[in-house]
């Protein structure tokens, strides 16, 4: 039986196939799927921030694009990927609310995709697809015996990267 | 590394802000039980203090279909406020506040969606008023907006700002309910970082 493997908010799972892994209700937070399509392993990280070093220390990894994502790789690759074929795929980094007096605060949907573009960039990791932005939340799943990285919205459909 | 602010909350002070909470959620229920008259039943409010990612479950999982009617608040302890209905229990509210009969609003128009607003600065303004009442500060609302969409993505909203300083969130968080249980909706005050202490300090309370 293939299992769901659920992966909350600032949290990080890996698995492989058949199994998929899944998150739900992305607003700001980004969704960072990596791969190995070859031997059909990965992992799923839901981010909250960008930038650890911007924040109060804090022991969870997962929380910050810049701590997650290598930890993420790290483990992918301990399930027998190899770092030059691990690609990645990225959705989320919505703004929720709009105001007329958009702070940085509004703005850390943006901010986080920057950041997570940044660090895979820095680890040489290739971003296949994206669905980022919008002002709308998100439920992604990564199917482990494909790649496929599934969004389901409220009112955009769902999209299959 | 230092304990984290909300963890470490005397039963005093604890005491103190459900108290708060109380008072303000009263107010609030009782300006929305005028706006659709009709009798509306309160919870005891809870306090809670919650790792970030398990905020969500409190309205039924990240991915639960709600309304959301977000407000900042201004002043010496800035905050949010959030009331957040589940989808069905926003259209009743729709129906009831627009005097249509229930059941009929399916989709939100402009000037549901512009009710559903109003109610939310209504009910955040009753509540902000007991709260400056007993903290003799003056604190103001921001104009609402409004989201109908996942309860994960709208509440990611107030738990990202909070992750920059910690891992847990204080929560006070109080229930409504008409007597049909057609509306119910969940009220939450969350303090911003920084703005806990304040709050305290100006109840007297603070060590």
């Amino acid at each position: 039986m293939p299992e769901l493997i659920k992966v909350g908010m600032a949290d990080l799972k890996v698995g492989k196939n058949p199994d998929s892994l899944i998150s739900y209700g992305l607003g700001s937070c980004v969704g960072i799927a990596l791969y190995d399509s070859q031997i059909k392993v990965g992992g799923l990280a839901h981010i909250m921030l960008p930038d650890s070093t911007q924040a109060r220390a804090s022991d969870n990894t997962a929380k910050f694009a810049d701590t997650a994502i290598p930890v993420l790789l790290e483990q992918v690759l301990r399930l027998g990927a190899l770092k030059n074929r691990v690609t990645a795929k990225i959705a989320g980094g919505s703004q929720m609310f709009s105001f007329a007096q958009a702070t940085d605060v509004m703005r850390i949907g943006d901010r986080n995709v920057e950041a997570v573009r940044e660090v895979l960039k820095s680890l040489s990791i290739r971003i296949l697809a994206d669905d980022v932005g919008g002002n709308y939340g998100r439920t992604v799943e990564l199917l482990l015996d494909s790649g496929v990285f599934v969004i389901k919205t409220v009112n955009k459909g769902d999209n299959r990267l | 590394m230092e304990k984290e602010e909300v963890l470490s909350l005397s039963p005093m002070q604890l005491d103190a802000l459900r108290e708060i909470g109380n008072i303000g959620a009263g107010n609030a229920a009782t300006a929305l039980s005028q706006i659709i008259n009709r009798k509306i039943d309160m919870s005891v409010p809870r306090l809670n203090i919650l790792p970030l990612s398990e905020v969500p479950d409190v309205v039924g999982g990240a991915d639960a279909m709600v309304a959301g009617v977000y407000l900042r608040v201004f002043g010496p302890a800035p905050s949010s406020i959030l009331f957040l209905l589940p989808r069905d229990s926003a259209f009743s509210l729709v129906d009831m506040a627009m005097g249509r009969e229930g059941g009929t609003t399916e989709v939100l128009n402009a000037m549901d969606e512009s009710a559903l607003m109003e109610i939310g600065n209504i009910l955040a303004g009753s509540f902000l008023n007991a709260l400056s009442y007993f903290t003799k500060m003056t604190l103001l609302p921001s104009l609402p907006a409004l989201a109908m969409d996942m309860a994960g993505a709208i509440l990611s909203v107030i738990l990202i700002q909070l992750g920059q300083v910690g891992d847990y969130a204080l929560v006070i968080e109080t229930e409504f309910a008409t007597e049909a249980n057609d509306v119910r909706g969940h009220f939450f005050l969350i303090p911003d970082p920084g703005s806990l202490s304040v709050i305290l300090s100006t109840l007297g309370v603070s060590e």
